[in-house]
């Protein structure tokens, strides 16, 4: 694709599939036309020029193949293409931000009724426009068995008449943690591995924090991806702990905005998981170096976050910050009582702290179990340079 | 309009004692008269036991004793209600399963067969 239509696809690609399933009422139908109204353009724009309005150029095209389409199939069978058809929503009235059909679209994709790996799917490929074969590859799933997984979701949302709307207020709480769940999970699997997962997350972020700025949640996870993508080129394609990391290469831009939207949404009032999560990446990245941190207020927003949404996993993050006041005794005393024990993060957790309690042997056993356990292939990498370096000295 | 199979999901064994289980049908009662009322009800059936099921299978013309599913649940019974969409159908069937305390699974009726 030539890059101007490769911008326009990643940009306007979801917009187009949502405008066009709220029109024809059917997710199969509102894809293929947008893929061929794409697959025009590249023929097309080079010759033209760039239309104006790239994305309006495309709806329009896409919506001129699916009336052709919608013709063509009710002379052949009146009865089979209406029976296949949604039940499409009534055209929405002008108005809210919340009018806006992407917005639609993911909270459909989002659906509790679907399964979250099916959720995760259909959001990258309707909304992000991710192709298949892409999305099975970033979650090392057969092609086939993604597609089936598509397949079979796009089937429950036609024949459950799962519906196409933004949920009303005593459904919206449940109904966007979920929407936000799934976002999360798409930037955090590209976070460590696949680049464009987190571009892609990103993307749905800004977008949901611009069609529901009221939302402070929304804007928490936002401000929570921006923080943790600024720190990306410190850690390359390593993991790098955070106290190792060079801190001149943070994004300085991307802190900036994070550390705004944390403002913004704290100041609202109605604290959140992302929202504290959030807050604890702003003040890293408030300090300059890692012994600026100030680890008072990272274990107290923990104590905040452990209050509206306790974990083990949280309980074991807050003892990281614990250790660095109060020492590593104190913070592997709280660990050992944490149920984590089937977690690689808990052994390296302890590995790191019996390491500075200089209990070297109970180090290399923490790491061995912790290399035992864990799956992604960079945070092995960090794990087994550990345990090497300190293999050296015993 | 949509129509849905709601079917309740009971363990086998003895029915609950009539102290428990007379205001669990009496509040049943009041909200399959809403369901009415608002008309979403189509129809509604109680089944017995699943060990009074039988098998049949169209080879051999083999019948066996029991439940086709093997299992520590069964369907006990079911409603069929019509709703705009699975939001309004997943609502009832909340409420339903917080009357009985019990399961209720949610599926869309394909066609029916006059």
């Amino acid at each position: 694709m030539t890059p101007g239509i490769e911008e326009v696809f990643r940009a306007e690609y979801g917009r187009a599939v949502a405008v066009l399933v709220r029109a024809f009422g059917d997710i199969d139908l509102a894809e293929e036309v947008v893929q061929d109204a794409f697959a025009e353009a590249v023929i097309r724009w080079p010759e033209t020029g760039t239309p104006p309005s790239p994305a309006g150029w495309i709806i329009t095209t896409a919506r001129n193949r699916a009336i052709d389409r919608v013709r063509r199939e009710a002379q052949r069978d009146a009865k089979q293409a209406e029976a296949a058809r949604l039940q499409p929503e009534p055209e929405p009235e002008e108005g809210g931000p919340v009018d806006d059909d992407r917005l639609r679209l993911i909270f459909t994709c989002c659906h509790p009724a679907l399964a979250e790996p099916a959720r995760v799917a259909l959001t990258l490929k309707l909304l992000g426009g991710l192709t298949t074969a892409e999305i099975a590859a970033a979650f090392l799933v057969p092609e086939p068995t993604m597609a089936q997984r598509l397949v079979r979701a796009k089937g429950k949302i036609r024949d459950a008449h799962i519906p196409y709307r933004v949920p009303g207020d005593a459904d919206l709480p449940d109904r966007l943690s979920s929407v936000l769940a799934v976002v999360y999970l798409i930037f955090t699997e590209g976070h460590l591995g696949r680049v464009e997962l987190s571009a892609e997350a990103i993307r749905l972020g800004r977008l949901l924090a611009e069609l529901m700025p009221d939302e402070p949640e929304v804007l928490g996870l936002l401000a929570l991806m921006l923080l943790t993508e600024a720190r990306r080129p410190a850690r390359a394609d390593r993991l790098v702990p955070l106290p190792d990391q060079d801190r001149r290469l943070w994004n300085a831009e991307l802190i900036a905005e994070g550390q705004d939207l944390v403002r913004r949404c704290l100041r609202r009032n109605r604290p959140g998981a992302y929202q504290i999560q959030a807050a604890i990446n702003a003040v890293h990245s408030d300090a300059r170096t890692a012994d600026q941190t100030d680890w008072w207020q990272i274990v107290q927003l923990y104590d905040q976050l452990l209050a509206i949404a306790p974990s083990p996993v949280a309980e074991l993050h807050r003892a990281v910050a614990v250790a660095e006041i109060d020492g590593p005794r104190v913070a592997l005393s709280i660990i050992d009582s944490l149920p984590l024990s089937s977690h690689y993060l808990w052994y390296a957790v302890r590995a790191e702290l019996l390491r500075r309690l200089d209990r070297k042997r109970d180090a290399l056993s923490a790491y061995d179990m912790a290399l035992n356990l864990v799956t992604q292939p960079s945070e092995r990498a960090f794990l087994s340079g550990r345990r090497a370096e300190l293999a050296v000295d015993v | 309009m949509p129509e849905y199979l709601l079917s309740i999901y009971q363990p086998d064994g003895d029915a609950p004692p009539p102290e428990v289980l007379e205001p669990i049908m009496a509040d049943l009662a009041t909200l399959n008269d809403e369901m009415r009322r608002t008309g979403v009800w189509v129809f509604a059936m109680g089944l017995h036991p699943a060990s009074t099921a039988t098998v049949v299978r169209p080879k051999e013309n083999l019948i066996t004793d029991g439940p086709f599913a093997e299992g520590k649940e069964h369907v006990g019974g079911f409603t069929v209600i019509r709703a705009a969409d699975l939001d309004e159908a997943l609502n009832w069937a909340r409420r339903m399963a917080a009357v009985l305390t019990l399961p209720v699974e949610v599926r869309p009726i394909a066609f029916e067969e006059k």
